[in-house]
Formats: C-alpha cells, structure tokens, sequence
C-alpha cells in the first residue's frame, strides 16, 4: 500500500509546511496596525508598501551581493578540499578521516563561531598586531571588521562544509577508471577536472550551491553583527517588523522572499537535474 | 528593542519548580541566618492558600526577570513563582496571542502603548499594594524632585493608569485604575573611555564629533538610537524637536539623513544591537565614545577597562519596567499575584536591583537589605565607605569610588526624554533601512 509509504512525511509536510505557509500568505493580505493588532480584511497594502519602497530593491541587492561571492568562493574552496579528499588521498579511511576534521568546527555553535573572528580581526586583533608588529602599516587596518569583508569572511567560514559534503559525496561516486580512461586519451589534469569530474560532480555542486544561496538569503545575525550593524539583510527587516507586531509587513516581505528563493533553487536546478542525476 | 541583556546569568527559559519541602527548609536557613528583618516584613501575608499550589507566571527580558527573584519569592511566599525570560517580539507576542500563559507581565513602557488597547491586562487596584504611596513619584504622579519630569516619548506618567476597570484605555492623568505597578528603571547615556579622549566630553554632541570618526558607536536599534541623535542634534544647536518623543516624518528623515551622512564619512565603528556588543566595542578599544546602558559601563570597568557613564549638560534618555496583571487572573491566583506584587516592593527586591545599578519603584524598603554604605552609594551618590560587589558577590567597584551621575535625584532630575514608540514608527524602520543600505 502506497499510501502507508507517503503518508506520513505527506502528513508532516501538510501540518508543518503548508499549513503555515497558508496562514503566512492569509496574514500577508491582512492590514496592519500598530496600536490595535492586524484586521482581517483582504488587503493589498503590504505588498503596495513592499513594491513602492526603493529600499527593497537595494536591500535584495545587497543580500544577493553576498549570496554570489560567498557562493563563489565557498565553490572554489568546497571543490578543491572534496577533489584533494577524493582523488589525492589515497586511503579511504585517512579521506574520511580528515573529511570528518572539516566538521570539527561544527561542534560548537554557529554564535560562537563566528564571534571569535573578532578578536582575530579587530583592531587590536592578532592581525592588525602582526600588521602593526611587521612595520606594514602604523594605524591598525580597521576594514577587517565591521565591514563587508568580515561579513564574507564568516559567511564563507560557516557555510563551506556545506557546498564539502555534497560535492564529496558526487565525487566518491565518479567510477576512477574513468580519470584513468581521460589520461590515457591524454588529457591533462585541468583537462579532467573540467571535462570529467565537474560535470560527472554536479549534482553534489547544485546541492551544495543550494544549500549556501539559500543560507545567506535566510541570514539576519552574521551580517547585522559582523558588519557592526551596517549592513541588514532581507530577514533582519522583518524582524523589525516583528519586533512591534506588524505581522502583516512581514509576511509579505517573507513570500516574497520565499518566491525568490524558490526562483533561484528552481534556476539552479534547471541547469543539473538533480533527480535525473542521483537516479543514474 | 531596548534589551538591556545583563550578561547571561540566565537562560533562555527559566522555570523553577519547588516543592514545599524545600521551600520550609529554607525558610528555615533563612532565618538561621539572621535574616531577621526580612522575616518581620515578611510577616503582613497571607497565609490563606497555604496548602495551595499555585505558580504565579512572572514573564520579562533578561535584565529584569532574574531567576534568583523567583526563587527568593518562592522561598518567602507560600506559593511558587516562576520566570520565563524571551526577547521583546517573543514578548509582545505571547502578550498579544498567548496572554493566559503569563500571569504577571514585566515590560517595558512604550510596550503598553500597543498592548492596552489589545484588552490583555486588567486594572491594577492601587489600594491593594501596600506601598502604592511610596511608589516613585516620576511614574505616580509625573513630578520629581518638585519638578515636572519630562513626557517626551513614552514617559512613565503618561501609561500609569486605565481610564476606567475595562483596562483597554490609557488615561491621560491619574486614576484608580493602575496599569502596572512601577518596576525597574534607569537612564541612559553616553559611555566614554576618558584616558584615551584627554578632555572632558559634557554634551551629546560629541558623539557627532569628527575627532572620533571611526571611533564612536551607536545602537542599531531604531527608536532608542533615534532619540539619542535627537539629543545630538538639539546639543549642536542644529535644530529643536517639538517632542523628541514623537517626531513627525520629516523630523525622522533629517535625523536619519544625518546618521546616513555619518556612516558615509566612516564616523561609526559599529551600530551594536546588544548589551554584550556594546561590553565588548569598549573593552576591545574598538571605540571611545557610544551609546551605553548604564550597567555595561560597569561591565566594561570589571574587565579592567577604564570606561566612564558619562553624566551630559542636556541631560539622560530614561527608560522603565512595570509590572501588569494579566487579565484571565481571578480568585486565588488574582489574590496571590497581588501579594507577588506586595512582595516585590518588601525590600529584598529592591536592594538586590540596586546592587546592579538599577532601580526599583519602591526604594525605601530596600534600605533594610543594604549596608548603610551600599544605599549611601548606589541611590545617594556619595563615596563607597566600603568595596561594592554585586548581588553575587563579584566586586563591581573598590572602596572610595563614586556612582557616575551622582546620586538617583540627581540622574532622575535630569531626564530629558524616554524610550519610545512613535506615530511614525513604521516611517522610521522604512528610514533606518536606507541607513542599512547606504
């Protein structure tokens, strides 16, 4: 029986995601009023309020700004450490070994992780002290923190494990006698790379990319505190929002994000069709 | 906004659950140690639901609902009350949605603005709390001192009483209809590191001063940060608001405009949301000169960093607490959250929010658990005769040192607005988006 095998995770997704997701979208037509709570009429003000403001635009901008470099660099490093895994090391059991190290940060939380690049970074941190030791430079270098830089910094530190694990887990699949077959056809090894192990990896690259885009759009703490609280995100003007219980602002800027969202995943899986790709 | 977090002494979520035979037995430490004065005030309660269990809900932000209130009340009252600790949209949300879970609400004043006419809390009768005289004038009557205290932004006074019993509507003066029962509260101002500036700093201004370009910080919190670049700009002799407290649109554009102008000159180090943000800016030297809450100052010096709360010519920015009775509350549980209420203001309450440079809307009684030094320090400005520790017994200060802004008539006789919520405000985070993005 099918439905014995559905069911279940059927029901979940109904009472945990799409029974919320309904109300987000009935309070995001709501109206809004500070003083005596949202009225439940069909409104439209929200949205009006959400198209017309010209800071929408700047502020996807600028979440969308992160979400490309930290996707891009969390690519580079993420593929370069899973193909050093993969194919440079030799024992299986020193690859899992030292892939099981990359989680090692993982066991402490994501705050602390990224509050510790402070004192690294600040400006009488380690870098600016060496910096400053060195003779480079009398004045510490103050763009290290409270800054974009920082904000990449931590985004990238947080979320690479996240691009290492899928991409790992294509590669270990990538049959060897296929990079054999490549050599021998004289093919050097930027040649393989590119013609053989990146497309035969990208399922593991689009699940990743998924996983990373969708990370930095949904974040409000790193940016707010590794940018000394000058740069907000999507998410971080809904909290305000939240934060004096006007819920119906923030439900239509949280679908709109949502619809962005899913444009971006669908885009990404319109270039590698992950089924297709785990079914072979 | 506005979270005045004290360092993590507690958690997310704190419930205390006591069994009676705890509870006798401490009683009974209690009074072997010598706490006799406590006893004595102890003895006006009644006893009547002795045998009852009730669990009076105390909710609150961190800096307020102190699991050690709970656990003393528990011990002194012969029913159990519990503190449950959340943010202030974690807050305004289970005022607004999940009222019947709190029993006693402690919250800050501009949160009543859109909470009272919600119908969440019912009328507090004044006549029942036993020092309901003694409450701190400045949220009683409006005066202080002999002076008028100041009702730009949401000033105490103005969010003291209900017109009538229905409790859905704010007076504008006083009545027999009591919203709350004033909690704690202190006033705000500018934290500077006076070594590293060299000069006396005496008015707000300064915090605009090029001198500290990229040395100074603000708070990102919109509607307290607003006030304080309000009193900025009134100290430049720039511009005089009609009320600080409750700017129109184009008073928020041009305040905001002016932070924009700031950052664009790379004048801010930081715009920090938290309490220990603001701790760690000072004590990392990242900044000389910022917005700061009086008890991160003290913060900041227990880390061995000279840091001063530095007392201003135009005066503090003021902010308070107040506790309200939710409004399912009846019968005994009614009965018991109002000798909760009476229990709050009998002494112990008041000395241990003092001993963490806050204060109490009831003062007096507190003296009974203080040394006549630590009073004489913490509300009358003078010389410690002795070192000061905090509630836990870390040393917050060596002996000789004196209270920065003097003494509490002093801080009080000179606040020049509150903490707010605006008209505009919905204008104003559109505002502080584009300070976010330019």
């Amino acid at each position: 029986m099918r439905i014995f095998q559905v069911g279940p995770f059927s029901l979940a997704l109904l009472l945990f995601f799409l029974v919320p997701l309904g109300v987000l979208l009935v309070v995001s037509f709501f109206e809004s009023d500070m003083i005596f709570g949202m009225r439940a009429t069909f409104s439209l003000e929200s949205y009006v309020e959400l198209f017309t403001t010209w800071n929408t635009l700047w502020l996807y901008l600028s979440t969308l700004k992160f979400a490309a470099i930290v996707w891009a660099i969390t690519l580079l490093v993420g593929f370069t450490i899973a193909y050093f895994l993969v194919f440079h090391v030799r024992s299986l059991l020193i690859a899992i070994g030292l892939f099981l190290l990359c989680t090692v940060p993982f066991w402490t939380s994501n705050i602390i992780r990224m509050i510790s690049w402070i004192p690294l970074l600040g400006k009488q941190g380690l870098i600016n002290q060496a910096v400053i030791g060195l003779g480079i430079s009398d004045e510490p270098v103050a763009w290290l923190l409270f800054s974009d830089f920082a904000v990449v910094v931590s985004y990238v530190h947080l979320f690479t494990l996240f691009m290492i694990v899928p991409i790992f887990n294509s590669m270990a699949r990538i049959d060897k006698t296929l990079i054999e077959a490549a050599r021998d056809a004289g093919a050097g090894r930027l040649r393989t790379v590119w013609e053989v192990i990146v497309p035969l990896s990208r399922s593991g690259i689009a699940l990743g990319s998924i996983f990373v885009i969708v990370l930095v759009m949904g974040d409000f703490f790193v940016v707010k505190v590794m940018s000394g609280g000058q740069r907000a995100s999507v998410v971080s003007n809904i909290f305000e929002d939240i934060n004096v219980l006007l819920y119906p602002p923030a439900a239509a800027s949280s679908v709109f994000l949502l619809i962005v969202v899913v444009l971006i995943v669908m885009g990404v899986l319109r270039v590698v069709d992950i089924r297709k790709q785990l079914a072979g | 906004m506005g979270d005045h977090t004290k360092k993590s002494k507690d958690s997310a979520a704190m419930t205390k659950p006591a069994g009676l035979t705890r509870r006798t037995l401490l009683k009974g430490t209690a009074a072997a140690t010598g706490l006799v004065a406590g006893s004595a005030a102890m003895g006006g309660f009644p006893t009547i639901w002795a045998q009852e269990d009730i669990t009076i809900n105390h909710s609150g932000m961190s800096y307020s609902t102190l699991i050690q209130i709970a656990e003393k009340a528990t011990e002194d009252l012969p029913f159990t009350v519990e503190m449950s600790v959340t943010d202030h949209a974690g807050m305004l949300n289970r005022l607004t949605t999940q009222s019947d879970s709190i029993d006693v609400a402690d919250i800050e004043l501009w949160m009543r603005v859109i909470t009272v006419p919600r119908g969440v809390y019912q009328a507090i009768d004044p006549a029942k709390i036993k020092h309901w005289d003694k409450t701190t004038s400045i949220y009683r009557e409006g005066q202080f001192a002999g002076n008028q205290v100041s009702r730009q932004g949401v000033s105490p006074y103005e969010v003291t009483y209900f017109t009538d019993g229905d409790a859905k509507e704010i007076a504008d003066g006083e009545s027999d209809y009591a919203t709350m029962i004033p909690g704690v509260f202190n006033a705000d101002t500018l934290g500077i590191q006076p070594q590293a500036i060299g000069r006396p700093i005496n008015n707000w201004h300064e915090l605009f001063n090029d001198e500290f370009n990229g040395r100074a910080a603000g708070m990102d919190i919109p509607p307290i940060m607003i006030m304080d670049a309000a009193m900025c700009i009134e100290s430049t002799g720039e511009y005089k608001y009609a009320d600080k407290g409750n700017m129109t649109k184009d008073e928020i554009s041009m305040t905001v405009d002016r932070l924009i102008d700031l950052k664009k000159k790379g004048h801010w180090r930081a715009l920090w949301g938290t309490f220990d943000q603001s701790v760690q800016l000072m004590v990392s030297g990242e900044v000389v000169i910022e917005s700061m809450w009086s008890p991160a100052v003290t913060a900041v010096r227990a880390q061995g960093v000279p840091c001063v709360y530095q007392p201003l010519e135009e005066g503090y920015r003021g902010w308070g607490n107040g506790l309200s009775l939710m409004r399912h509350l009846e019968g005994k549980r009614l009965g018991a959250a109002y000798d909760y209420l009476n229990w709050y203001y009998s002494g112990w309450m008041g000395a241990f929010i003092a001993k963490q440079g806050y204060y109490l809307g009831v003062a007096e009684t507190a003296k009974n658990y203080m040394k006549p030094y630590e009073w004489d320090y913490w509300y009358e400005g003078k010389a410690a005769e002795g070192d000061i520790n905090d509630p836990y017994g870390t040393n917050m200060e060596k002996a000789g040192h004196v209270r920065d802004g003097g003494s509490f008539v002093d801080r009080f006789s000179k606040i020049a607005c509150w903490n707010t919520l605006m008209d505009n405000h919905q204008f104003l985070l559109k505002k502080w988006a584009e300070l976010q993005t330019a």
